[in-house]
């Protein structure tokens, strides 16, 4: 549908979130781009632009926003962009099923939680959050060179893997922070 | 001199007639309307000027009631018939209300949320929500001698589901046509945001009388988007009056025996707190059935015995920071909002934390209901080239009871809505034929630290191994921030919905009898609303296919456009009718009848916002 950025064909709810933003499926978008291209289609879309109208329209207007936001979530995200990526190109994430990492991750992924068991104080944690940012940031590069040059979906996936217990270790990092915050 | 124009019996109306679409604040202790006129947003007074209403019903017994400044004016004299502060109970239980002991009120607990027991027999919460806001319709009403097409109700950012469903179940009592339930930070961010022409991302510290908001916009060509929202539905002004209040009372060594006592405390502690706004020194003076308080208060004081509520906003200031993945410095500017902001250690802390001015050049009393107005105004069509799109989020994470009562989450906090969002479940037993879902909402892992929504089964699953059925569970959170949920299993098709309504289960049939009881002075005859109701909705729908006509009408063969302006024909021939099916009959036909037109012109509108803008070629 989408050929040399011109939209053709009826736009379906079944649509791509790359065909419904009309951008070229790659790893590597302007995020700002992105930004403003989710609002020109919520000006469009949103609910709030048919409360006037029929029952019909103010359907379809929630279903074609939340299809919007749908879509714009998971581009945005570089992990979800990334997994959706592989998803499309017949090789799905399966992280409920396939945990199987290299053996190096997985032992560094002891490691991280250790020093997280052994941070009391709130300068210790951030040093483990800025170690996380820059792991984040080369599995990222990983994810650009595996999808946009090599098109090796296998690799894709392997980084998309990695960076899921990056995340979640993130996400503890938060936790504790804030509970300190609040203690 | 020009000629006035009268037009055809039978005629619709000229669409670009005006549509009156009101704002409304419906806070803790007070309570405005608001509505643009001329272009201007503005509070509408009532007949005495006064913008004000206060937040307080009191039942006289007889079916008669006060409402605003005269309810108020007896509050120390009738307390437990004289319900102020009543949003604190909307969507609550007994359970939840904390001090409820210090409360003049007579709580009922009952299943959802709790009654209050008057002279007049039961109230619920939304009952006397709706004494308020009936007050400002008919504010609204007398103001410009007409009927009002709909109303914005704003409510608390961090307000969960049962507490919006409750407001707006009192809207819907009160008589007033429903467009959207805004947040109060949204709203008030509009009102500012507009009138200041800022971009770029803000913060709104909204902090009630009963409850505080929090959330982090970025504003941009029009375009409110919020980035994260916090806060606690249970803090507010409200509470420094009674932390005031216990301070005086164990320096004086007193107690409180009565009602109207604790009434007096709390009244006298208002008037200290805004009175040590001003100056740094107070005498507290109240006079209770056992003798007079003369006590001298310093703000230094009050400030010593109120910092802990003031430090929990902050905290949930940081949170709603993180959420966003913002520094303090990544914020241009604070809008301050509600009276209670008005204390200048509340804002030298926030200034301290932000590293900046707050701003509350707009009156913090009015800013909301402003922004209320204005989002109306735009929701009725009245403004159909208008720039403003709010892409708000929901406040509250919402999920599901899975086995051993924890919670899986569905839709995350901070999530842009409207949003649809799902999750594969599956059976835990052998033949298990039907599933018991328990909607859940809130951010701790255990369902018994959530808020139960509501509960629902799935039956009739074709008998399985355990972990063989599929089952998704959908939630949808419309752009009031209400959900609905929908479960189907796969494999068979069995499927079940619930519309999330809390327990407090007043139907829409009660809902419709209240509104007849209560707020309709006038005998309407059932059969008149409904031929009413038929006409107004075969208005509407004809204003929409025509100004949908006018707009589009080259998307459609000249043969599928004559199919529709028939369909209108039959419509405006239908509404001469005295049946209101019949009418009905008529208005759904069009409503079918131009649902291809509607999909197809969503599309061109999608094509059109896409036009020339491709993030590859930037």
């Amino acid at each position: 549908m989408v050929s040399d950025g011109i939209v053709t064909g009826a736009l379906t709810l079944a649509c791509s979130d790359f065909e419904l933003f009309d951008i070229p499926p790659r790893f590597q978008i302007d995020p700002v781009a992105l930004d403003q291209l989710w609002k020109q289609l919520q000006r469009q879309v949103h609910p709030d632009h048919f409360s006037s109208q029929g029952a019909a329209d103010k359907l379809l207007a929630m279903q074609w926003s939340v299809r919007v936001n749908e879509a714009y979530q998971r581009l945005k995200n570089p992990l979800r962009r990334a997994a959706y990526l592989c998803e499309l190109n017949g090789a799905p994430i399966r992280a409920e099923d396939n945990t199987a990492m290299p053996h190096a991750f997985l032992i560094q992924q002891i490691q991280w939680r250790e020093e997280l068991d052994e941070a009391t104080d709130a300068p210790a944690i951030e040093a483990l959050q800025q170690q996380m940012s820059a792991e984040k940031q080369q599995l990222l590069q990983q994810c650009a060179d595996a999808i946009d040059i090599r098109s090796d979906w296998t690799q894709a996936a392997q980084s998309v893997r990695a960076l899921m217990f990056i995340e979640r270790f993130e996400h503890d990092l938060d936790n504790r922070l804030e509970r300190l915050d609040n203690n | 001199m020009a000629l006035l124009q009268i037009s055809e019996p039978g005629q619709a109306p000229d669409p670009h007639a005006r549509r009156i679409a009101i704002g409304i604040d419906l806070g803790t202790t007070h309570s405005l309307v608001a509505s643009v006129r001329n272009g201007v947003a503005e509070c509408l007074p009532d007949d005495q000027g006064r913008v004000i209403l206060p937040s307080a019903v009191r039942y006289l017994g007889n079916g008669k009631r006060a409402i605003g400044h005269d309810a108020l004016a007896a509050q120390a004299e009738d307390p437990q018939n004289t319900i102020v502060s009543v949003k604190r109970f909307m969507g609550r239980g007994v359970a939840d209300i904390a001090n409820a002991t210090q409360l003049p009120y007579e709580l009922i607990d009952k299943p959802g949320m709790l009654s209050l027991q008057t002279i007049e027999g039961e109230k619920s919460p939304v009952e006397v929500s709706a004494e308020i806001l009936a007050t400002l319709r008919q504010r609204a009403e007398d103001t410009f001698n007409n009927d009002i097409y709909g109303a914005v109700i704003t409510v608390p950012a961090y307000f969960d589901d049962a507490q919006r469903q409750a407001t707006k179940d009192a809207a819907q009592m009160a008589g007033l046509n429903v467009l959207r339930l805004i947040n109060e930070p949204t709203a008030a961010a509009i009102a500012y945001g507009l009138d200041n022409a800022s971009e770029g991302i803000y913060a709104v510290y909204d902090l009630g009388g009963g409850t505080f908001d929090v959330s982090i916009l970025r504003l941009s060509q029009g375009v409110f988007e919020v980035m994260a929202t916090g806060g606690d539905s249970a803090l507010g002004g409200d509470d420094y009056d009674r932390a005031l209040a216990d301070v005086v009372l164990t320096a004086t060594g007193r107690s409180l025996s009565n009602a109207a006592d604790k009434s007096r405390m709390l009244t006298s502690a208002r008037a200290c707190k805004q009175a040590l706004s001003d100056s740094t020194e107070y005498v507290f003076q109240v006079e209770l059935s056992d003798g007079a308080i003369n006590h001298k208060v310093t703000r230094a004081e009050f400030e010593a015995c109120t910092q802990h509520l003031t430090r929990k906003t902050l905290q949930a200031v940081k949170k709603a920071l993180r959420d966003a993945n913002l520094q303090p410095t990544d914020i241009q500017g604070v809008v301050m909002v509600g009276g209670s902001t008005r204390m200048p250690h509340v804002q030298s802390a926030v200034g301290e934390l932000l590293q900046c001015q707050p701003l509350n050049n707009v009156n913090p009393d009015e800013v909301v209901a402003l922004g209320a107005a204005i989002q109306a105004n735009q929701l009725s069509g009245n403004n159909p080239n208008g720039e403003l799109l709010l892409l708000d989020v929901i406040p509250l994470s919402l999920g599901i009871e899975t086995m051993g009562g924890l919670v899986e989450r569905i839709v995350p906090r901070n999530q842009t809505i409207p949003t649809a969002m799902a999750q594969d479940f599956t059976t835990y037993q052998d033949g298990q034929t039907a599933l018991a879902l328990h909607v859940v909402q809130g951010e701790r892992d255990l369902v018994v630290d959530c808020r139960s929504l509501a509960r629902f089964e799935l039956r009739g699953i074709p008998p399985m191994a355990a972990g063989a059925a599929r089952i998704r569970v959908t939630f949808t959170v419309d752009a009031d921030g209400l959900l609905s949920v929908d479960a189907i299993e796969t494999n068979s098709g069995v499927q079940a919905h619930i519309d999330v309504k809390p327990s407090y289960g007043l139907s829409d049939d009660q809902i419709a009898a209240m509104l007849q009881d209560s707020f309709h002075t006038a005998e309407y005859d059932k059969n008149a609303r409904a031929l009413a109701e038929a006409r107004l909705e075969a208005d509407r729908m004809w204003l929409a296919a025509q100004s949908a006509l006018n707009a589009d009408e080259h998307l459609l063969t000249a043969d599928e456009a004559a199919v529709i302006r028939a369909l209108m024909k039959d419509v405006l021939a239908a509404k001469s009718l005295e049946t209101p099916a019949a009418i009905e009959a008529a208005t759904d036909a069009l409503a079918k009848g131009t649902e291809a037109f509607a999909a197809a012109r969503m599309n061109d509108g999608i094509r059109k916002a896409l036009a020339g803008k491709h993030i590859g070629a930037m």
